[in-house]
């Protein structure tokens, strides 16, 4: 008997933090690791009688958000109260937005490099773009904290702007689900839109899964995770969840609609609650907010758009000459592809700064455990070094002992360096005497090369580096041999 | 009790002093609103020191304001006359017309009685104490201000600021014959004011005068950057329409407003009063709003809609009443509310959960804001044709305490000439126009004509009842005679 084979369609809500000064509807400052509610007022306590204000930024900041993802805001978006009550909600109804929201449509492209490591060799379909239902804008809730016998809350989180990103169910797979939140991240930080670190907390996100068999059109029983902390919990979780549905399609037992909570350590979910005890949520045009006319807005968002990674991928590989693969690494992150573009420009060969940033700085900033915006070498120094291998003034491994002490004293010149570890070119007529004893020593190699075989020179260059004790810069080395026997 | 036009001549010739006036009005406070029950609470202390750095050259400057006991003022008490706030809530910080008083030179003084969270036409909703009618102690005051008229008819008060939801300033103040604006919505701010329900709820002034009215509207007005739903308008001088006849102005009697339900004694006084008008200068027309009969069943489902969510906050968990000892979250919510809120309260919390309910929304909520469309558009069409609306408040003069509490529907009823100008965000104001005889009791009761005014067309409210106030006989009445 043959096993019958499952589709698996997953949709993700992504709540994600916005970088603004002030909170959604009132003037409190936005700022984390404060004393517990010392960033509120009346309006953000939800006090008797005071009312909430929009924030422009926070409108402006998802208008841009859409235009990035290819969104359509409607011309008018307006706000709703969504009701249920729970403590960390002051009001007992949160501000959001119902059938208006600023974002309808768009999609989220998946980048090659957004994937899992392990899954970027097998990717299922390159270039996939999902697509996405709305984006709206609402308010974040209380952070409660649970004791042994009580909960304490803290409103300085109460009422900061949050933008709520869902998609259609148009993911297929735990790895596509990891390039997706990747892929949103990358995007997000590029819009100086948010920081998006879900360990942080600033993007948190559910996840809808459902299973049916091939040849039924129609999604299956719609499953929703909650608590998921990081990309490898959502990742951790759906492989667990799409085994565990598949398991009861097989053996028959009904899945019924309902939440289930991840728990990461024991790396299984269990249900919360079922479909018939879901709230009824009451959303009704908040009468204290007016509607908000956006046209204006969306112009004005659309004339300071910053360029997404994709589109600086292929412009790094026309502008640069450098591989996909090194433009993709170097777009993945705004401020690396920043920092590679103040090296490359003016630089002699652009594409060997990109090796060296990936091979060389990237290293060096893993090993002290640093960001590329806390990288204390300035990019026109990298540009500089580069600059010097370019013209034989230094070797590789000559330069990378330059970069270390660079890293170490971030002051200090790549040039004078050099020059102060001895890596001065060498004595010309003193390399050029090795050069005459190393072909005499090698008549064989020596007479390859006559006859036209470049590679028997890089033996040569060798016995000269040797000789030089390492201070000969090998390319000018090859290029005096190949000068001397072939004329 | 002085009027504020009186106060302020009489601080200038140095007659008495605003802590003369405070002094004075607790002495008169503690004689009369015992029978009455108009204050839930006052502090003379905290208004005597407030007093003693009044700036008498500034409009209001020591001038003692009532205030509706929803009304945020820090450091006083503001329950709504709700047990799930009274001695649990102290205010703090102050609503926007709070500042604004404060800015003009006024002392707020006291907190006044009302139907606890401005849901009620007869005060009798107060969780707190009963309030009686300065001119028949057995009857209603009116509501939801019923406080605020109240002490201002009783000599109790120079001049209070009230709310209006559905007529919740123009009808007591038409039920204790003192004078009652309900500003255009968006013309105060309604920044610290417990909502009732959003889209609908206006401060306004309750004073002895057309006058004073004008003279506390010019305070409390204009745009407030805290309120998204105050309108940035500029603020025209309210007293300088006053003292005008009423020549060229056309005056509009909604037929649905004079028909099945009206009291004929409450009907004479209108008329009259309508007469009155005309001889001034006025052309009496007559008009229709034919989506009248549809507006007290509109404002029910919207306002009970809005406060259903609005009156959410009230959980115990923050502030306010708490159930002793719950036995997990739920029942702590269930039984804080349960035991803080009143009868009509969760009444109206009922009603508002349920038209918003998925399944019921359309036929219910949306339906009603389509008709609100239709009531406004009613308006329109009628001050396309005239300048003002000329109508009773309360189809009954004020009834017995007690009278009609098993029937709250015929309570709803009774406020279908006050409701509509709140759905179509109008301008209104209450003036005493004679008194009608009840029988059973004690003497005539005040009834008061109510004017409505296109939106922010408050100068012309002003105008006519300033010229029918001085032209009649009523404002010489007080139900404790100096
Ligand atoms: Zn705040």
């Amino acid at each position: 008997m043959s096993q019958t084979e499952y589709i698996t369609s997953i949709g993700l809500e992504v709540h994600v933090q916005l970088k603004t000064r002030t909170k959604m509807f009132c003037g409190c400052e936005v700022r984390f690791g404060e004393p517990p509610n010392t960033l509120t007022c009346p309006t953000c306590l939800g006090l008797p009688g005071a009312l909430p204000v929009l924030n422009r930024g926070a409108i402006e900041m998802t208008i841009r958000a859409g235009l990035l993802l290819g969104c359509e805001t409607p011309p008018v978006v307006k706000w709703d109260r969504k009701n249920y009550f729970y403590p960390d909600m002051p009001k007992n109804y949160q501000i959001s937005q119902y059938d208006l929201p600023l974002c309808l449509g768009g999609g989220v492209p998946l980048y090659d490099l957004a994937y899992p490591k392990d899954a970027q060799k097998s990717i299922a379909r390159p270039g996939k773009v999902v697509q996405l239902t709305r984006i709206h804008l609402e308010e974040d809730v209380a952070k409660s904290t649970h004791h042994s016998s009580f909960t304490t809350i803290d409103f300085n989180r109460a009422g900061t702007p949050l933008m709520e990103i869902v998609s259609e169910p148009d993911i297929d797979s735990p790895e596509e689900a990891a390039a997706y939140l990747n892929s949103l991240r990358q995007i997000l930080v590029y819009g100086d839109l948010s920081d998006a670190d879900m360990e942080k907390g600033q993007m948190r996100c559910d996840v809808n899964v459902s299973v049916r068999p091939v040849g039924q059109t129609e999604l299956g029983t719609k499953i929703e995770l909650k608590n998921l902390n990081s990309v490898s919990a959502v990742r951790r979780a759906l492989h667990y969840e799409i085994g565990r549905q598949i398991e009861c399609l097989r053996t028959g037992i009904p899945l019924i609609q309902s939440t289930r909570r991840w728990d990461d350590d024991l790396g299984e979910t269990s249900e919360m609650r079922t479909k018939e005890q879901a709230h009824d949520y009451r959303y009704f045009p908040d009468p204290d907010l007016l509607p908000v006319r956006t046209p204006d807005l969306v112009a004005r968002e659309r004339e300071g758009l910053p360029e997404l990674p994709h589109a600086k991928v292929a412009r790094f590989e026309s502008d640069y000459g450098i591989t996909h693969y090194d433009a993709s690494v170097l777009a993945s992150d705004r401020a690396l592809a920043d920092y590679y573009e103040a090296a490359a420009r003016g630089a002699t060969a652009p594409k060997k700064v990109a090796n060296w940033i990936i091979n060389t700085l990237l290293a060096y900033l893993n090993e002290h455990s640093l960001g590329i915006a806390d990288c204390p070498v300035v990019p026109e120094k990298i540009r500089a070094l580069v600059d010097l291998v370019e013209s034989g003034a230094l070797s590789g491994t000559q330069a990378r002992e330059v970069f270390a002490d660079l890293f170490a004293d971030p002051a200090g010149d790549p040039a004078a360096i050099a020059k102060a570890k001895g890596f001065e070119p060498a004595d010309t007529g003193e390399i050029d005497a090795f050069i005459d004893q190393v072909i005499a020593a090698h008549a064989g190699p020596a007479q390859e090369i006559r006859d036209g075989n470049d590679k028997a020179a890089n033996f040569l260059t060798g016995q000269v580096m040797k000789l030089s004790k390492g201070k000969a810069n090998p390319k000018l080395v090859t290029e005096a041999i190949l000068a001397k026997l072939r004329g | 009790m002085p009027t504020i036009a009186d106060l302020r001549a009489a601080y200038a010739a140095g007659d008495t002093t605003p802590a003369e006036t405070l002094r004075q009005l607790a002495d008169t406070i503690a004689a009369r609103d015992g029978d009455i029950g108009g204050y839930l609470s006052h502090d003379l202390d905290r208004a005597l020191d407030e007093a003693s750095r009044a700036d008498l050259s500034l409009p209001l400057g020591g001038v003692p304001i009532a205030i509706k006991d929803l009304i945020n003022v820090q450091g006083h008490p503001c329950s709504c006359a709700s047990r799930i706030l009274h001695g649990k809530y102290t205010a703090p910080y102050d609503a926007t017309v709070i500042r604004r008083l404060r800015a003009a030179g006024a002392i707020p003084f006291g907190r006044t009685n009302m139907d606890e969270f401005a849901m009620g036409s007869s005060n009798e909703n107060s969780g707190i104490q009963p309030c009686r009618n300065p001119w028949d102690h057995d009857r209603i005051p009116g509501g939801s201000s019923g406080g605020s008229a109240a002490v201002v008819a009783a000599g109790t008060a120079i001049a209070a600021l009230g709310s209006d939801t559905g007529g919740s300033i123009r009808q007591p103040a038409s039920h204790c014959g003192v004078v009652g604006v309900k500003p255009t919505y968006g013309r105060v701010s309604r920044y610290g004011i417990v909502a009732f329900a959003s889209s609908l709820d206006q401060v306004g002034p309750m004073t002895a005068t057309v006058e004073d009215s004008a003279r506390l509207l010019q305070v409390i007005a204009g745009h407030d950057p805290l309120d998204s739903t105050s309108v940035p308008e500029p603020v025209p001088d309210y007293t300088a329409a006053l003292g005008h006849d009423l020549k060229g102005l056309r005056v509009g009697l909604p037929r649905e407003y004079f028909a099945e339900g009206l009291e004929p004694a409450v009907r004479d006084a209108v008329q009259a009063a309508v007469r009155q008008l005309e001889s001034l200068g006025a052309e009496i027309v007559e008009i229709s709003l034919p989506n009248t009969e549809h507006a007290v069943s509109v404002y029910y489902i919207i306002a009970n809609a809005e406060a259903s969510a609005n009156l959410a906050r009230f959980d115990g968990v923050r502030y306010g009443h708490r159930a002793a000892s719950p036995s997990d979250l739920l029942d702590h919510y269930r039984r804080s509310r349960a035991e803080g809120f009143g009868e009509e309260v969760k009444r109206r919390i009922i009603l508002g959960t349920y038209v918003l309910s998925s399944g019921y929304y359309d036929a219910y909520y949306l339906r009603a804001q389509k008709v609100r469309t239709l009531i406004r558009q009613d308006f329109d069409r009628a001050f396309d044709q005239v300048d003002l609306i000329a109508s009773p408040v309360s189809p009954v003069p004020p009834f017995r305490l007690g009278e009609k509490l098993d029937d709250p529907l015929a309570m709803y009823l009774a406020d279908i000439y006050t409701i509509p100008a709140n759905l179509a965000g109008l301008c209104g104001i209450s003036v005493p126009c004679g008194f009608a005889p009840v029988p059973g009791a004690a003497r005539p009761l005040p009834v008061g004509l109510q004017l409505l005014a296109r939106p922010f067309g408050e100068e012309t409210l002003f105008r006519a009842a300033h010229a029918y106030e001085q032209a009649s006989e009523w404002k010489n009445h007080r139900a404790y005679p100096a």
